[in-house]
């Protein structure tokens, strides 16, 4: 043990989580959101939508949860240049940048997870609310905003944030496109200054405990927001 | 008497070899309580719910305070406001506290504002005798107490007409009653209604007409007095003999 030298992390520490962390961090938080917006849009159109919406919803969310997450990082990060061309009729591929390309990977593939999160909890409530609800004169849409989505949102709450820690776990592999992430910036240190081990541990030790403590917030809040029966 | 629910030769499938509606024909006037009572299957919770248009019809008409709901440009949501119904499961909103159930609808459906529609809930609220729960959430409430505020939310809309589907069929006995008085009240302030029920005490008390389904078909359509005196066809005699005798 002698031989470890962990002051390489605490000279790091400004790098390592003002670039690094607060990277991971956004990137977690601005995927999550547009997944949640996304997936529970697609979770409506598959629900209501008619047969070809609902079948081609099907498709994506069947079709993205089949790939591994790298190769979906990979191909959007090379496609996306290329789909920006077609769309704007520019000469030339457009580049979109390692952030902006992660952001749309995660954004897309876990919009797929979380609208299964959300069909399950629209499907878990009774008939008789929508029933009542469109008894007392609200639309269909206004259903949806008013009586079933912020019951869903209330049971669905611990398992959506189960997964934004599973996101968050994930956003390391961002690291292909060489993005300095949490996990991109202690490799760099790492690399360079021959510290593998130590910084290594301590990216394993400061994804811990911020996943451990971000769960136990999740029972937490399970308990406060849940709609009493 | 102006009919506000009109009910013509309706007929309903679930699916083609299952119809629930056969011919089914029925008016219910303007200050008039109509009970619908039948066996269970018999279709008479189908058909209360075709009066909203919760269900669908296949055939015949239904026209709602002059309205035809299969009419051309209808407008469902504008039409089922003026219509209040009650379920047998209450069916209030758990995540939405008593009087917030009460104001979702007047705000975002008649456009009232948050301040009317309170004033107006609160006045409901105490009709049906809850005020001090306004705050609760709906899972903090009895049964009957839910039933009561689903009343009241119902009410909140000044409609026309109110239906009942089994108001009190899920409700333990004792609480039965609560539910009762609130719709005896609302019978006797001159509400047209229409109730689905087997509470045949409260059909003696204030319905002007009993209606008999079985099998999906009216069976019988008379004036209370009469249907309780000697109802004339066979199968409503055996049905009134079993409930009311036990």
């Amino acid at each position: 043990m002698s031989n470890f030298d962990f002051d390489i992390v605490w000279q790091n520490l400004p790098y390592l989580f003002l670039v690094g962390l607060r990277f991971t961090l956004t990137l977690t938080v601005l995927a999550a959101l547009g997944g949640v917006i996304l997936g529970t849009l697609l979770a409506i159109l598959r629900q209501s939508g008619g047969p070809v919406l609902s079948g081609f919803v099907a498709g994506y969310v069947n079709l993205v949860r089949a790939l591994p997450l790298v190769l979906v990082i990979f191909w959007f990060y090379f496609l996306v240049p290329y789909v920006g061309q077609w769309v704007t009729g520019s000469p030339r591929p457009i580049q979109v940048g390692g952030f902006a390309s992660a952001l749309i990977t995660f954004i897309v593939f876990e919009a797929a997870y979380f609208s299964e999160i959300m069909r399950a909890g629209i499907a878990s409530i009774p008939r008789g609310q929508s029933s009542a609800g469109q008894a007392l004169g609200l639309t269909h849409a206004q259903v949806m905003r008013y009586v079933v989505l912020p019951q869903v949102f209330r049971i669905m709450l611990p398992v959506l944030l189960t997964q934004t820690i599973v996101l968050f776990q994930d956003t390391s592999l961002v690291y292909v496109l060489s993005i300095t992430d949490f996990l991109g910036a202690a490799s760099k240190i790492a690399e360079r200054d021959g510290r593998l081990v130590e910084m290594y541990t301590f990216a394993a030790l400061v994804y811990f405990v911020l996943s451990f403590a971000a769960s136990r917030g999740v029972q937490r809040l399970r308990a406060r927001y849940a709609v009493p029966r | 008497m102006s009919a506000v629910i009109q009910i013509e030769n309706v007929d309903k499938w679930y699916n083609p070899a299952v119809q629930v509606l056969r011919n089914v024909s029925l008016t219910v006037s303007r200050g008039e309580v109509v009970v619908v009572c039948g066996p269970s299957g018999s279709g008479k919770s189908t058909l209360i719910k075709c009066v909203n248009a919760l269900e669908p019809i296949q055939h015949g008409r239904i026209v709602v305070d002059g309205e035809d709901l299969g009419g051309k440009g209808v407008n469902l949501p504008r039409l089922r406001a003026r219509v209040g119904m009650v379920f047998q499961h209450f069916e209030l909103f758990p995540h939405m506290r008593v009087l917030d159930n009460l104001c979702l609808a007047q705000c975002k459906v008649l456009g009232r504002s948050r301040q009317e529609a309170e004033s107006r809930a609160l006045v409901l609220l105490d009709r049906v005798g809850l005020t001090a729960h306004a705050a609760k959430f709906p899972g903090q409430l009895s049964g009957g107490q839910q039933q009561r505020v689903a009343i009241a939310r119902a009410l909140a809309m000044d409609p026309v007409v109110m239906l009942f589907d089994e108001a009190t069929s899920a409700l333990d006995p004792e609480m039965v009653s609560e539910v009762l008085d609130v719709m005896v009240g609302l019978a006797q302030s001159g509400m047209t209604m229409m109730v689905v029920t087997h509470e045949m005490g409260f059909a003696g008390k204030v319905a002007n007409r009993v209606v008999f389904m079985d099998q999906g078909e009216v069976v019988e359509d008379a004036p209370s007095k009469q249907f309780f005196e000697g109802a004339g066809s066979e199968r409503a005699r055996q049905f009134l003999s079993k409930i009311l005798t036990y």
